[in-house]
């Protein structure tokens, strides 16, 4: 009879003691809820055009990572991004969804025609990056470096002075050799 | 003194025999100077004279920006023409902004010889004259020389080497400024030792300037600290982290710097600008330049001021033989290709090579054999071939986790590989493609910066005003009680 308490007693301890550590496991090594979300914001373009569907970069990656968005839906970062994606994530890669926009050849930025600005303020408000400079009653300008080009601006303006022009600053790389052609061999 | 046995190397034909020996002429006064406010390292410089204004020799006209740049002085007298885009002295061609001087051929300057003695002088005054002076590196690197000399006066440096290898073919403006100002060489050496703090300099020349070797001998034999150290004849022993490894024996870790190793090397063309800038006041206006090739009528080392065209260099050195197939600024192995003879010479022009078609390398590519030759050239011990490889399928990362960032673009891969595989721009073009995307990340970031606070700041508004709104509340509520 004593053999079955002990049994008992011990495989109780056993399981109490595990219980515990476990859940204490749990409560200290949690994993970073949103180290996956920083980890796909990082690849998304940072434009915070909310083309998406969602109100910017952020949230479009939280959605991605808790699987209630493909990754297809980014017009700004185009198919480059969605095989970024689904390489990290292990998904089929797809094409752009062109419900939600198509993806641009060149950078834009936006220009205000400071001529025709009334200083309304309202595309400040919507700026999503803080790159309209201005006060009510004065004109408003955009700086340029930090303009994502999403677009987002041109909607409030009441007098139509906002518009998007191709980022046209000088660029230039090393170009990559030519591949080397294999001769035919006789 | 025992010397260290580096990796890999390459014996190009060095071609300097027809000018080593002829001694530097001066140019005429060109028509107009172009000076680009990017001729170094880091921020461009930032105008400080307006179109119309008169200025004399060695005047400051665009000032540096920020801690990495340097100021760019007028080389002669006259009346700024001009600042606007022109041709940058770079493969891409792009217009970059440049002061263009019209000279008035008086060549007026502000003749106060500072009086000064360089030896009484803190490593902070030293590094700041030298910053006055617009100095960069001259070899090539245009790393702005004061920034160097600052993180020297940090560390412990132990030696400084001063570069006079010239290992590049072609060149050999370093040999004859050697040949003819030697003392200045030593003084400038002298003074960087004394700005560092340094116990002592070594002066490092390869083997085939035996003229050079003898008189740097001669102008460092009254110093015990000096010592001239003959190298062996390979290319490419110029570079700094090979050059350091022969003389030290130590190795420039991989994305180290060579402080670290307490050493620091400075160019020859370099040291005699810190001496003239020292000793005289005078700011880095003009250089020697070697016009050499197969297309030039009389090759020679001319002493020319920044911002002379590259056309009205050749034109005054006697013109060409014949059109050239390729004009290169610097030497056949580094150099870089010109768009065309409409660029200025700038800080860290150290040759004008105009090669005709049979001096260049056949660019019929032909597939890698797997030789390994490039392998058992490359001097910083990587496998071009490999990172080549890596590159062709657009895997800029991989070739980066096998040292790409190591790679000192030496191109001795290019020379030895009997496919004739272009394998140093593979690299030029990956390392182009990392800092872009090193650039693009730190603009995202930037820009998820600012929607953060953004995104803060309304959430703080949106706080601000239910607590002014609930405040109101609780005030109506009491003044209808008061009523009441």
């Amino acid at each position: 009879m004593t053999m079955v308490w002990t049994t008992w007693i011990i495989l109780g301890g056993m399981a109490s003691a595990i219980g515990v550590a476990l859940s204490l496991a749990g409560l200290l090594l949690r994993p970073e809820e949103d180290a996956l979300t920083i980890r796909i914001e990082s690849l998304l373009p940072q434009t915070q055009c909310a083309q998406c569907g969602y109100p910017g970069c952020r949230p479009y990656a939280q959605a991605i990572a808790q699987g209630d968005a493909p990754v297809n839906r980014c017009p700004p970062g185009g198919q480059a991004l969605i095989e970024q994606l689904a390489g990290m994530l292990g998904l089929e890669v797809q094409t752009l969804d062109p419900h939600y926009g198509e993806e641009p050849s060149v950078p834009q930025r936006a220009q205000i025609n400071e001529s025709r600005c009334i200083g309304c303020a309202l595309c400040l408000k919507a700026c999503p990056v803080d790159a309209i400079i201005g006060a009510p009653r004065f004109m408003h300008t955009v700086i340029a470096d930090q303009c994502t080009g999403c677009a987002l601006c041109i909607a409030p303006c009441p007098v139509d002075c906002i518009s998007l022009h191709a980022d046209e600053t000088p660029r230039w790389q090393w170009p990559l050799p030519q591949l080397a052609k294999l001769r035919s061999v006789p | 003194m025992k010397l260290a046995r580096t990796r890999g190397g390459v014996h190009p034909e060095y071609h300097k025999k027809p000018t080593s020996a002829l001694p530097v002429e001066s140019l005429p006064l060109p028509q107009m100077l172009y000076l680009p406010l990017q001729q170094h390292v880091g921020t461009t410089a930032v105008p400080v004279v307006k179109v119309g204004e008169y200025v004399r020799k060695g005047q400051m006209i665009a000032s540096a920006e920020g801690h990495l740049s340097a100021h760019i002085h007028a080389p002669t007298s006259g009346k700024i023409k001009f600042i606007a885009d022109f041709t940058a002295p770079h493969p891409s061609g792009l217009p970059t902004l440049t002061i263009q001087l019209e000279p008035d051929g008086l060549d007026i300057a502000d003749d106060e010889l500072p009086d000064r003695d360089p030896f009484a002088l803190s490593s902070r005054e030293i590094s700041s004259i030298v910053s006055e002076a617009g100095i960069v590196g001259m070899g090539g690197a245009a790393f702005p020389s004061a920034v160097k000399l600052d993180q020297g006066s940090k560390g412990q440096i132990h030696t400084l080497i001063i570069n006079g290898s010239e290992c590049e073919p072609y060149l050999t403006c370093d040999d004859r400024l050697m040949q003819e100002h030697a003392d200045g060489i030593v003084d400038g050496a002298r003074i960087m030792m004394h700005a560092l703090n340094a116990p002592c300099a070594r002066i490092a020349i390869e083997g085939n300037k035996p003229e050079a070797i003898a008189t740097m001998k001669a102008a460092a034999s009254s110093w015990d600290n000096i010592a001239v150290v003959p190298m062996p004849v390979c290319y490419p022993m110029g570079s700094a982290k090979q050059m350091i490894q022969f003389i030290t024996g130590k190795e420039v870790p991989a994305g180290g710097r060579s402080a670290e190793l307490g050493v620091l090397v400075h160019n020859v063309a370099t040291t005699f600008a810190v001496h003239q800038a020292l000793r005289t006041g005078r700011p880095l206006i003009s250089r020697l330049v070697t016009v050499g090739g197969g297309a030039i009528r009389s090759p020679r080392n001319f002493h020319v001021l920044l911002g002379t065209l590259v056309s009205d260099l050749i034109e005054s050195s006697g013109g060409l033989k014949e059109s050239p197939a390729r004009l290169l600024s610097g030497g056949p192995m580094m150099g870089q290709i010109m768009p065309h003879a409409h660029v200025p010479i700038v800080k860290n022009t150290s040759g004008i090579i105009a090669l005709i078609g049979s001096e260049l390398q056949k660019d019929d590519t032909r597939p890698c054999i797997r030789c390994g030759r490039c392998v058992s050239v490359c001097p910083a011990g990587l496998l071009p071939l490999q990172m080549a490889a890596r590159i062709r399928v657009d895997d800029v990362d991989g070739a980066a986790k096998i040292g790409l960032t190591d790679c000192i673009s030496c191109g001795s891969c290019s020379y030895v590989c009997p496919s004739n595989i272009p394998l140093v721009h593979y690299f030029t073009f990956a390392k182009g493609e990392l800092s872009s995307r090193r650039e693009q990340q730190r603009q995202n970031d930037h820009i998820r910066g600012l929607t953060e606070s953004r995104s803060k700041r309304l959430a703080e508004q949106k706080r601000a005003k239910a607590e002014e709104l609930a405040k109101k509340k609780a005030r109506s509520n009491n003044s209808k009680e008061t009523v009441n």
